[in-house]
């Protein structure tokens, strides 16, 4: 997937930026208590998210501050502590809380990161809404993106309130899912540190 | 007896008994396309990465200009690729028969005629723009539609990843596209060199995208097997999100 390059001072203002307003969404989004979502609470949190990527697009700003807008935008919407552990895997079982923790926000900065240079690829283009459906005990949300000079493609999102709130958890562009390869990715960051989590922690910090 | 059996299942999970061989290519594959497409950006890497000890994780934290916009595609590719898409259309066709698939076969006949008229002899896809997007298919897809598993992964040197059946598919696709029977000899070896000319294009309309799997992954074998089995599974379903692929990190957060 997309993965790119930043310098560590755009890093650390980033993610200092991206945690705050993260904390800032948390308190303004009321906690909705356990229910059944329904498709269409899942659909309306997918189309807040695209007219909210829409919007980014048509404001017409610099490509980087719109990099910073998305990555705003990924926080708002998506359940990151969720995909933060599944991503770790069953190394999640041996580490403490306090290393879960400080990996799960060193994650938050790298993964909002990454996937906010991810949307810059619908600038030029939009992603419309093209339906919703129950699917075991979430919502998976279709839709379509168009982009200059490119067949449409599907974007799926998973959405599920099981964090608390209607969040997207997981999402698939023409099937390649977002869980899985970021659990392969880190997986590989692990392997390669010998499983030691802290120094996964550390890099994760810098990496987009 | 096999168009009796339907479709063969898709599987889940990776079946790659080959790795370490495949791995040999993969890496044969990266420095290929290194030294075809250069380095690029690449080669400022390594100056202020805090605790990269292996050598291509430097390329993550390494200074850029990442905040840059993508380049723009040049009009001229974006013709080229057209072109040889157009001229891939019999192929398509075909296949889609075989298949028993006439709605698909019919669309690319239509796409054909569209493009290689008002398009320009397929330099422009205005099909597309009509509503009428490329229907894409392969004989690979034809043996799963024939229900022919899909066999062990596969890293192919120059093509990359593939499967058992979908190389299968390719050498087929490749000594049967009906441009070698349309066309006289030397006329069509033009014509399926550009289709395949139309398909190189794709390295450079996404380089971006190719560049980061490449050489920004921990582990670039690892990602575009994924990548590769994931999306194959997409076009063979037809768009439908694979059963297996419902993962529910809700219930099994640590998945194993």
């Amino acid at each position: 997937m997309v993965t790119n390059v930043t310098t560590s001072n755009d890093i650390s203002r980033r993610t200092v930026l991206g945690l705050l307003l993260g904390g800032v969404a948390l308190a303004v989004l009321p906690a909705s208590k356990a229910h059944a979502m329904s498709t269409a609470d899942a659909q309306g949190l997918v189309n807040a998210l695209v007219n909210d990527i829409n919007k980014v697009i048509a404001s017409g700003k610099s490509e980087s501050a719109m990099y910073r807008e998305f990555e705003k935008i990924f926080l708002r919407y998506a359940d990151v502590p969720t995909i933060a552990q599944y991503s770790l895997g069953s190394a999640a079982r041996s580490a403490s809380r306090a290393q879960l923790n400080a990996y799960t926000k060193a994650f938050t900065g790298y993964i909002s990161r990454k996937y906010g240079k991810r949307f810059r690829e619908f600038i030029g283009g939009r992603l419309e809404v093209t339906g919703a459906k129950p699917v075991k005990s979430f919502v998976e949300v279709s839709t379509t993106a168009h982009l200059r000079g490119e067949d449409p493609f599907a974007v799926t999102f998973l959405v599920s309130d099981r964090s608390g709130k209607s969040k997207f958890f997981n999402l698939f562009i023409e099937g390649v899912n977002m869980l899985l390869t970021e659990r392969t990715e880190i997986g590989s960051m692990l392997d390669r540190r010998g499983g030691n989590i802290d120094a996964l922690t550390r890099d994760l910090q810098s990496m987009s | 007896m096999l168009s009796a059996c339907g479709p063969a299942p898709i599987p889940d999970g990776i079946d790659d008994p080959n790795e370490a061989n495949n791995r040999k290519i993969h890496e044969f594959n990266k420095r290929l396309d290194e030294g075809v497409f250069g380095s690029g950006d690449k080669s400022d890497v390594g100056e202020s990465s805090p605790s990269a000890s292996a050598d291509d994780e430097m390329a993550l934290s390494a200074p850029s200009d990442s905040d840059a916009p993508p380049p723009e595609v040049s009009p001229a590719l974006i013709a080229l690729a057209n072109f040889g898409a157009n001229l891939d259309n019999p192929r398509r066709i075909a296949n889609s028969l075989l298949q028993a698939r006439p709605g698909d076969a019919a669309h690319n006949t239509l796409r054909l005629g569209i493009n290689s008229t008002v398009g320009i002899f397929g330099l422009m896809d205005v099909a597309r723009a009509a509503g009428l997007p490329e229907i894409d298919t392969d004989f690979g897809e034809t043996l799963h539609v024939w229900g022919v598993p899909q066999g062990a992964y596969q890293e192919l040197p120059v093509i990359g990843p593939s499967t058992q059946r979908d190389t299968v598919g390719m050498a087929v696709d490749f000594v049967g596209n009906p441009l070698w029977y349309i066309f006289p000899w030397p006329q069509n070896l033009a014509a399926n060199g550009f289709t395949w000319a139309g398909e190189a294009t794709d390295r450079f309309r996404y380089s971006d995208t190719v560049d980061s799997l490449l050489y920004e992954s921990a582990d670039s074998y690892a990602q575009s097997r994924l990548i590769y089995l994931q999306n194959r599974r997409f076009e063979l379903t037809r768009g439908e999100v694979a059963e297996q692929d419902y993962i529910d990190p809700y219930e099994d957060i640590y998945g194993d």
